[in-house]
């Protein structure tokens, strides 16, 4: 038999989706490690990363602090974590691991969304009389957003991949599958919960994508900032064209 | 009124821009900053809304100190327009030109009506209201900057070459709407530019600034194209050249004015004739 028929006939088995069924619990365990550390991340990194870009204080710092995390080693870190922590807080330090993981593109998003505004466009709130406080929630923020949107969606691909490594050190996550069907040389199963981790990743990249869109302030889509000198009326329509490529202006 | 008196800034790197500067601007007239760029002349007037602080002497405006009065109180109620608009993009035209009035509490529907009103006195049509800057050409985007500038109604508007970017076509376009806005709205308008002819077009009083912003000379225009005070001001006004360098030639018993290439400028006529 082909290995992917097999595949497609695990994970077709209705066994496997029954109430109760191991793949429902697989999916299920394998978003919540996702959106809990996506939240834990995101509440460290969005109020950091704002405040580095409004004040550009600790930039050089966060620049370096980010350019070496990303080359953490997140297998060892876990392990690490694990042991430190004791087996019994191992789902805690499964979160603080990814939340680690996921830190670096967010911070890096949301200070970069803030440095990519116009300097002009905030010197002029100001000369408006706007506070502080107001510039950063009434212009920073929502003219940050897409590059902040661009971040997480780097993150989430990022902790959805590596959710699967709690699969070594517990039941829970898609990874389990893989792990397991490697101990009971069941291939068709490692397959199986390697496609449906494929897809996952996919669909929440696709919904972050939408996100980026659709949640970024509409005279932001009509005419970015970074269009704002040389933009001219000809170029756009009155209904506010979206632009072609996000993912390539996230990688600032 | 706005006061400059011994006015003095110096940056933290040590750069003195502004050197012992002293200077009255009368209220309901148009002053004129003018001079090269790096001359101080922005700094001096974003002083005047605390943009920037003095590091001596005293500003005053109507008699009170502006460094007596909180900054973001002050930028309230004065008018500031700047090049390129710095309008906020993800903002229509018409929450644009309403940020002040609703950070100072008016409510969403008010604002917006006067908004409206504005964009008919700075001669935009009511329909670019839901509009986006970047959906509006140069000159629309600075007429946007102006309504803004007089959405509190201030008595101090601040110009910080607002025509700067924009084609010569819509420049002076722009400027003849300025000086019909000036003679309907009476404001202390304080304006910078590094043209000298929208300078003299423009201002009530010039005043041409040197390096450290030191006064080369102030003054109605026509007193200064009369009398220069010194060389640097007759070249910075181009008074020995172009079409300031009129002459009058003699053609059948009428006397009429070329410029310096010989080309015809107009006919004289006796004063009061015209």
């Amino acid at each position: 038999m082909n290995l992917f028929t097999d595949a497609i006939a695990w994970l077709a088995d209705p066994t496997n989706w029954a109430d109760g069924g191991p793949i429902p619990q697989w999916i299920a365990d394998h978003l919540w490690f996702t959106a809990i550390a996506m939240l834990l991340a995101s509440a460290i990194a969005i109020p950091l990363g704002w405040y580095i870009g409004h004040t550009g204080r600790g930039r050089d710092a966060a620049v370096a602090v980010t350019g070496a995390a990303r080359a953490l080693p997140s297998f060892g870190l876990l392990f690490l974590f694990v042991m430190l922590g004791g087996v019994a807080n191992r789902d805690l330090s499964a979160i603080v691991v990814l939340a680690l993981l996921a830190i670096p593109p967010i911070l890096a998003g949301a200070y970069a969304g803030f440095e990519a505004i116009d300097r002009r466009v905030i010197d002029a709130a100001r000369s408006m009389g706007m506070t502080e406080k107001q510039i950063v929630a009434r212009v920073e923020i929502p003219l940050g957003l897409p590059l902040l949107w661009g971040g997480l969606r780097n993150a989430v691909l990022q902790v959805v991949a590596t959710v699967v490594l709690v699969g070594f050190v517990r039941n829970a996550g898609l990874g389990f599958p893989i792990v397991q069907g490697i101990q009971i040389r069941s291939y068709d199963q490692m397959l199986g919960a390697a496609i449906l981790i494929i897809v996952l990743a996919l669909l929440l990249d696709a919904i972050f994508a939408l996100l980026e869109r659709y949640a970024t302030p509409a005279g932001v889509r009509a005419g970015r900032t970074r269009d704002h000198r040389t933009s001219s009326t000809r170029r756009r329509s009155a209904g506010g064209a979206t632009p072609a490529s996000t993912k390539k202006e996230m990688s600032v | 009124m706005i006061e400059f008196r011994s006015i003095e800034k110096v940056f933290p790197d040590g750069t003195r821009a502004v050197d012992d500067f002293s200077l009255v601007i009368p209220s309901r007239k148009t002053t004129v900053f003018v001079g090269s760029s790096g001359c101080g002349k922005t700094t001096l007037l974003r002083m005047i809304n605390r943009m920037v602080d003095a590091t001596g002497g005293e500003l005053e405006i109507d008699g009170e100190n502006v460094s007596s009065i909180e900054a973001v109180k002050l930028r309230r109620r004065i008018g500031y327009v700047m090049q390129n608009s710095g309008l906020l993009p993800h903002r229509t035209v018409v929450d644009n030109i309403a940020t002040v009035p609703r950070l100072t509490g008016v409510s969403k529907k008010d604002a917006h009506a006067r908004a409206l009103e504005l964009m008919d006195t700075v001669g935009l049509d009511r329909a670019m209201a839901d509009r986006y800057p970047a959906q509006l050409s140069g000159g629309q985007q600075q007429r946007v900057g102006v309504a803004r500038g007089l959405a509190v109604d201030p008595n101090i508007l601040l110009m910080d070459e607002p025509f700067g970017a924009v084609d010569p076509i819509v420049r002076a376009e722009l400027q003849q709407e300025l000086l019909r806005l000036q003679r309907e709205l009476g404001k202390t308008v304080v304006f910078v530019t590094h043209d000298i002819d929208e300078a003299f077009l423009l201002g009530d009083q010039v005043v041409i600034l040197e390096k450290g912003a030191r006064i080369a000379q102030k003054g109605a225009p026509e007193e200064i194209l009369a009398n220069p005070a010194n060389d640097f001001v007759a070249s910075f006004i181009g008074a020995d050249r172009g079409k300031r360098a009129l002459s009058i030639r003699e053609v059948d018993g009428q006397r009429v004015v070329v410029d310096a290439e010989g080309t015809v400028a107009g006919r004289l006529s006796e004063p009061g004739a015209a």
